[in-house]
This record gives C-alpha cells, structure tokens and sequence, in this order.
C-alpha cells in the first residue's frame, strides 16, 4: 500500500479553477462560442445548398487536380455517391462542415506555431512535451471543462478535435522547416534575403511537403474525433454510429461507420496528392 | 579591398577563456581539453587587394572556411576587425548586413547552395530578385550569365536535372548576376571531376580577365591554387603560415608543411 500522509490530489484546486474560470469568464467564452457556431452554421447551409450532383462534380474536379488520374477522381466520386446512396448525405455534410473548420483551426494554429518552433530551439523544449500531453490525454477528460465553457454541440466538439489534431501539424511543420538543406539556407542567407524573404521564398515551399502530411494526419484525427463529438452533442456521421451502438442497431452502424471511413478516404487521397512535389526536389 | 585584422573565432560555450588561454600560449588542443572551445581562426590578419584572385589554402580543418565567411558575416569574430571597402563591416545591424550582402558580396558554395524548387532562371536571378529588382530586369541579366556561363537552353531546367559542373555553373552565374565587387568562392570545385573542374577553373579565368572582380577562392589543392591565385594564403590550424604570389610559395616555402605539399605537387610531375 502506498502511505497515506504521502498522497495528495490536485482535484479540488483544479476544480476551483474551472469554477472561477466559468463564473469569471463564461459570458466571453459564450460569445466566442456563439460566432464559431454562427460560421459553421453557415458552412453548413452552403454546403446543403449546393446541388448534391454538383458537389459530386466539384470534389471529383479537385481530386482531378490534386492526384491528376482519371481512376482516382471516378472512385472517390462513386464513393462519395455511395454515401448519399444509403441517405447519410445530410450527415456527411454536416460531418464535413465540423472537420473543415476543425481543420482550419488547426492550420491557422499548428503552421505558425510549427515555424516558430523551427526557429527557437526554447520554445521547442517546451512545446513538444506539450504535443505529447495533447496527443495522449484522454480526450473526455478535457471535454468537460471544455463543455462547461462552451456548452453542448459543435463548439466544443471542434475545440476538442483541434487539441487532439493540431499536434501532428505542429510536429511536422518543425521538421519540414528543420530539414532545409543547411547550405540552401546558408547560400540564400549569404545573398541578403530577409527573415520574410527566407520563410516564403524558401523555407515554406521545401517544407511543404511535409507540412501537407501534417495536414493530412490533422484531417485524419480531426475525422476519427467524430464519434466523440457526436457525444456532446455534435450532429453528423457520429450520430449515426453512437445510435448504432445504443440501440445496438449493428447495421446502422456500420452505414454511418463506413460514410466516415469513405469521407476519410476521399480526404486522405486528396490531401496526400497535394503534398507529393511537382517535380522531384531531391538532388 | 578586404582587411582582416588580427581576427580570432572560437567555436564552444566559454570562448573569452579559450581566447585568453590561446594568449598565454596555451596550445590548441590544450585549449580544446580545458574548456571544450575549438579555435578555428587564431589570431589572423591578411588583406586581399581589389581585383586580384586570392587564394585561402590548407587542409580540411585549417580554418579556411571559418575565416571566408567572415567576409560576409555568415559567421562572427571572436575578436578582431574585418573591413570591406574601408569599412567595419561588424558594426553593420541587420539591416545595413543586408544591404552589404546583396550588394557587395556574392557567394559560391561547395555543394552549390542551389534552390531546388526553382529553376535555373530564378536561380541565377536570386541576387537580384532579393534585391527587389523588377521582373523584367532580372529575367534579362539572368538569361545573359546563363549564357556566359554555357546554359544556354537549360534556364528552364530544375537542378536535379542537371550534372554536377552544370549546377556549379549556375551557382557561379548566380554570383556573377549580383554584380558585386567580391566574390567568395568556398570550395567551388572541389565536388567536380577533374576534367570538368580544369574546365571551369579556364571559364573562371577567362571571365576575370573581363570582370576584374576581387574574387577569394578557397581550396585544398595546391595545383588549383597556383593555376587560379594572384596570392595564395595557406592556412594551417587556423593561423595564417604564408602569403605570397603563387612563384614565393614554391621557391621559398616558408615551413616544412608548406613545403610537404609543394613537394607531393612535384611528385606527381
């Protein structure tokens, strides 16, 4: 047994903190819940508001470009209408809606924090075990004092989704920048390029392979937050399969689970193609 | 036009100890065992002219690349001054650092440096779309010295596309296309073959006979530095051994390791 008069528990001082925190500053995070809520919402709509046909025609023109193979396009599009085949379109678009946002949220986070992780060695000494705590936490356990910020729904599904896939984003746009040939930069240096000329010029477009595979794993995180989501009252794929399980409706489950696994296919596919380089970079 | 003044650089966590051990005639490696610093330049001056090619040379580790890019700051002195056109160039900020890189010093590199996402055209035009040039302005004076140079027909190629003395080409048009006084030269041929290496060392000079540039090559060959210099430095350790015309050096090599590489030179003859 572990001696008495040597344990301790932070429980109740984080509790406290949570408190204080709500009662504080609950109206300002409503808010900033409101108008996050406000742009999903409309997503959403647009979304719904596009012709299902022509959605098709759209996805099927950027598969095109991004893996530009014919295959490629026609499959992701017959899987696509698949989806909307066994009725789940409604749901697939609202599932959309949240992870595109979700994603967004990530990038807008994860790419700057990622270059200036490159640049500071300090900085990264504290944020990486930081990622790790992100990656590794058990999701629930930040879900409710999230909840109780932001209340049940999207809001804090996305704000859930965003700490548990923004990391991989971070991590890899470190690396990418890191990995810059050191004479590259020397040379480019040596010419008088600015800071701003560097991390555009240079930098940014021989990283950007690997920070699309941060994009990538972001994407693919974001979508396997689904379910969880769908537990505080996100609507979407999610539903479906939580649904599924309650009522232990298998095939209903499966559907819903498998709209995921395609919605999650169709985006790997694509975003996987626009982080393969145009033209073969290394010497 | 470059003067280097009793400059000292100490690579390591402690380099005012290191500095003052060197000064009380503690050896380097004694140096290296007390305080973990490694002294790659040791207390060296030497001036370059305008219009000359001076050549750095010693062996790998002699310091010769630490002291070339003290020339255009890529790495700061411990101690010591370096001046460019009769300039302190260490009291330079950042801004007017920049401003002397894009205009008065260019660069080329061993392993070439080039950007491997653009192509040959925007890589030689590098210096001067830095710079802020306009477009048209670069695209011209980039398609003229990658002709000089003999890539006519490659200015849309990628760099991986082309061999190795071909790259180096470039990176020598992009020096050239900055237009600047001096060009440093770090090891410019040592990556090629031998052929293609005689070949660029003519194109060099025949280039210099036009430009009159003060160009500071830096080798490890001594067949190279004779064919090229107009001086030639040689480097030991970090602290300056010799420094005369290519005619001093063989005639009358100052110390034996001077003269173990004259005489390997002979040898091979």
């Amino acid at each position: 047994m572990f001696p008495d008069d040597l344990t301790f528990s932070i429980a109740d001082w984080v509790n406290r903190g949570v408190d204080a925190l709500v009662t504080r500053y609950g109206d300002l995070f409503r808010q900033v819940s409101e108008s996050l809520l406000w742009v999903i919402v409309r997503l959403e709509n647009g979304l719904r508001l596009v012709p299902w046909w022509l959605l098709l025609i759209i996805v099927g023109g950027i598969a095109l470009h991004a893996t530009r193979r014919v295959l490629s396009a026609l499959l992701i599009v017959g899987l696509l209408f698949l989806v909307g085949a066994v009725g789940l379109w409604d749901k697939l678009l609202q599932t959309l809606a949240l992870m595109l946002v979700a994603t967004l949220i990530a990038v807008l986070i994860g790419i700057p924090l990622g270059i200036l992780a490159a640049r500071s060695n300090r900085l990264r000494a504290v944020l990486m075990p930081l990622l790790d705590i992100m990656q590794t936490l058990p999701s629930f356990v930040y879900l409710i004092p999230v909840l109780m910020l932001f209340g049940l729904g999207k809001v804090p599904a996305i704000f859930a989704t965003v700490i548990y896939a923004a990391p991989p984003l971070i991590r890899l746009t470190d690396l990418g920048i890191r990995q810059v040939d050191r004479e590259v930069m020397e040379a480019v240096n040596a010419f008088g390029a600015s800071r701003w000329q560097q991390l555009f010029g240079v930098q940014l477009p021989l990283a950007l392979p690997s920070i699309m595979a941060g994009v990538n794993q972001t994407t693919m995180m974001a979508l396997s937050m689904v379910v969880i989501a769908s537990m505080i009252g996100a609507r979407g794929l999610g539903e479906d399969v939580l649904v599924g399980i309650q009522t232990l409706n298998i095939g209903l489950g499966l559907e819903a689970g498998l709209a995921i696994v395609i919605l999650a296919v169709v985006i790997d596919r694509i975003t996987q193609a626009y982080g393969r380089p145009r033209h073969e970079v290394r010497p | 036009m470059i003067e280097v003044r009793n400059v000292s650089k100490v690579f390591g966590a402690k380099p005012e100890r290191a500095l003052a051990m060197r000064r009380e005639g503690a050896s380097k490696d004694e140096v290296l065992a007390a305080t973990g610093c490694v002294i790659g330049v040791d207390d060296l001056s030497l001036t370059v002219s305008q219009g000359e090619i001076f050549v750095v040379m010693g062996l790998s580790g002699s310091g010769k690349s630490t002291l070339v890019r003290h020339f255009n700051r890529l790495i700061d002195p411990t101690s010591g001054q370096v001046l460019v056109a009769g300039e302190d160039i260490l009291g330079y900020g950042r801004r007017a650092l920049r401003e002397f890189r894009r205009h008065s010093v260019s660069m080329v590199f061993q392993s070439f440096g080039l950007l491997p996402h653009r192509t040959v055209l925007e890589n030689v035009a590098y210096g001067l779309t830095v710079r802020g040039e306009s477009r048209q302005q670069c695209a011209e004076r980039a398609a003229h010295w990658v002709k000089v140079v003999g890539l006519q027909g490659y200015e849309k190629s990628w760099p991986h596309q082309l061999s190795g003395g071909m790259r180096q080409r470039v990176g020598l048009a992009r020096a050239l296309a900055a237009d600047t006084p001096v060009i440093l030269m770090d090891e410019a041929f040592s990556a090629l073959d031998p052929l293609i290496r005689a070949d660029m060392q003519d194109q060099l000079l025949a280039l210099q006979q036009n430009l009159r540039k003060t160009i500071v090559f830096i080798t490890h060959d001594l067949d190279e530095a004779i064919r090229l210099g107009n001086r030639i430095a040689i480097l030991r350790d970090g602290r300056l051994i010799q420094v005369g015309t290519p005619g001093d050096i063989l005639h009358h090599p100052a110390d034996d390791y001077v003269d173990r590489f004259v005489r390997r030179r002979v040898a091979t003859y």
